[in-house]
């Protein structure tokens, strides 16, 4: 059977420095910081009183969604809706209306959220069943704790008819949705997919974090210094909040209905190190990591020589120079030849189970656009990282031949997940053209 | 509390669960909370704990499963007042 070829044709996207598209891609190419100083953070003895919380996600998702939803929809449901409903609006469908009873049985999701709603168990469930009060907890906070309730909401805000599914592989989570949900486009089981990661803003998440101390604590007084990936002064990443959706397209759908199209995504892979080889709950294993992204390259057709760009995982800990060891590795490079390599966490911090997502909207708007943004904080490059201190774009980096770009993601439990998208050169108004004559 | 009063107070705390705005507009007592304003079923649980809260009452599970119509929860309200 012929592989069926999956395009990006809408995105969505919650972030710390931005909500919407034009604005993200506004605060990427400005290296614009989202992260700020949490006074509850410092309140409660936090390591890290630094954080990435979007602004003004409330005030939007009070216009979107109707009152007795929003008394359902905790940070993680509000960041994941508004991410998702704009993904399907920048892809040209209209929002159903709640008392049409057609369903989009072509169409699903796969968001997925790396933690959940610890928010309302930590405000709601918890105190409120410990003071005996369970018969006044309400009718809302199954759906707003329980694993999928992320999806669901989006569904039946859309009326998706296809599979509906929360996947969660902690901070690889957003692209592992995106390379699930392009599967199911490929394999003929769905036409579109809203496939992304939702991580809501609590300082129950980032707790047991900050006890692990993987936060960063030396720049609590400089919040936007705060995220250092690839720094020699790095020290731990700062806790973000979010969402990030993309509407993803079987080819032939979205030629039929002459849609915008941004991106192909070209191919992705997943494995998991197995906690052996240097791996563990929390470390990969670097065998594992290079050969997540070789997978990625295998399933993408794509030769490690096409590879324009690199969105780093590169959360700005200790693990950043493995990291930057395996992409070479990976893709065979020496030091110096190494494409420009970014973080975007440098500007937004962690989003954990968002991560992924965001940056892969992140990705698209690059492509888009023809530019690498900058990563911002490693001026004092790390020293194992120095070798490749001139593929780090520490302003805006103008590449209008940026064709291809590869996005890998890491996480607890030696996870990896790595995609890789190529821009979209079809005429506009004509349909999407064949992009086999690349090679 | 008179009847009015109460139903006014009833209607407001149904406003943010009623997907039938115009239902709403038009409420009687006769008015069926689920079929009639298309509050969702799950979420009536929510407006009992609400009238708990605003009318200082407690309405057991007993009572709160005969409420279907807003007349119903009218009543419900007045009997545990007076």
């Amino acid at each position: 059977m012929t592989r069926r070829r999956v395009v990006v044709t809408g995105m969505g996207v919650v972030a710390p420095n931005a909500i919407g598209l034009s604005d993200f891609d506004a605060a990427l190419r400005a290296g614009r910081s989202g992260l700020r100083h949490v006074p509850r953070l410092a309140e409660l003895g936090f390591g890290c009183t630094v954080a990435g919380v979007p602004e003004g996600a409330d005030a939007i998702a009070e216009a979107y969604f109707d009152a007795d939803l929003l008394m359902a929809m905790n940070s993680n449901h509000r960041f994941g809706a508004i991410a998702a409903v704009d993904a399907w609006k920048d892809a040209g469908f209209a929002r159903p209306d709640p008392a049409d009873d057609h369903v989009f049985w072509e169409a699903g999701a796969v968001i997925g959220t790396g933690v959940g709603g610890l928010d309302t168990a930590g405000e709601r469930l918890v105190p409120m069943t410990d003071a005996g009060q369970v018969r006044r907890l309400g009718s809302t906070i199954v759906e707003q704790v329980m694993g999928s309730g992320v999806s669901a909401r989006v569904s039946g805000l859309l009326a998706l008819g296809n599979q509906v599914t929360t996947n969660s592989s902690a901070c690889s989570t957003g692209t592992e949705a995106i390379i699930d949900g392009a599967n199911r486009i490929r394999q003929g089981l769905a036409e579109r997919m809203l496939c992304g990661g939702s991580e809501g803003a609590s300082h129950y998440i980032w707790a047991g974090f900050d006890a692990m101390r993987v936060l960063s604590r030396r720049f609590n007084d400089e919040p936007e210094r705060a995220s250092r990936p690839m720094s020699a002064s790095a020290g731990g990443f700062v806790p973000g909040a979010g969402a990030g959706v993309l509407h993803l397209e079987s080819l032939e759908s979205a030629s039929k209905r002459g849609a915008r199209v941004y991106a192909e995504l070209l191919g992705g892979a997943l494995n998991c190190g197995g906690h052996r080889g240097g791996g563990s709950m929390t470390a990969p294993n670097p065998e594992s990591v290079r050969r997540c992204i070789a997978a990625a390259l295998a399933d993408a057709g794509v030769d490690p020589g096409e590879i324009d760009a690199i969105s780093g995982h590169l959360t700005a800990t200790g693990a950043d120079p493995n990291e930057v060891e395996a992409w070479t590795a990976a893709l065979d490079r020496a030091p110096g030849e190494l494409p420009p390599i970014t973080s975007t966490k440098s500007m937004i911090g962690h989003a954990l189970g968002a991560a992924g997502a965001i940056e892969s909207v992140a990705c698209i708007q690059m492509l888009r656009g023809g530019y690498v943004h900058p990563s911002l904080n490693c001026e004092d490059v790390h020293p194992r990282i120095e070798p490749f201190a001139g593929s780090i774009p520490h302003e805006l980096r103008p590449m209008p031949r940026l064709r291809t770009i590869i996005k890998a993601s890491f996480g607890f439990g030696d996870v990896n997940a790595c995609v890789v998208f190529r821009k979209w050169t079809g005429e506009p108004g004509l349909g999407p053209r064949s992009q086999e004559d690349h090679a | 509390m008179t009847e009015e009063k109460i139903l006014e107070k009833v209607v407001d705390i149904l406003k943010p669960y009623a997907k039938d705005a115009n239902a709403l507009a038009n409420v009687s007592l006769e008015t069926n909370i689920l079929s009639g304003l298309k509050v969702n079923s799950a979420r009536l649980v929510d407006v009992v704990l609400a009238f708990e809260d605003a009318f200082g009452i407690e309405v057991g599970d007993d009572d709160a499963d005969k409420v279907e119509t807003v007349g119903d929860a009218v009543r419900l309200i007045q009997g545990k007042l007076a």
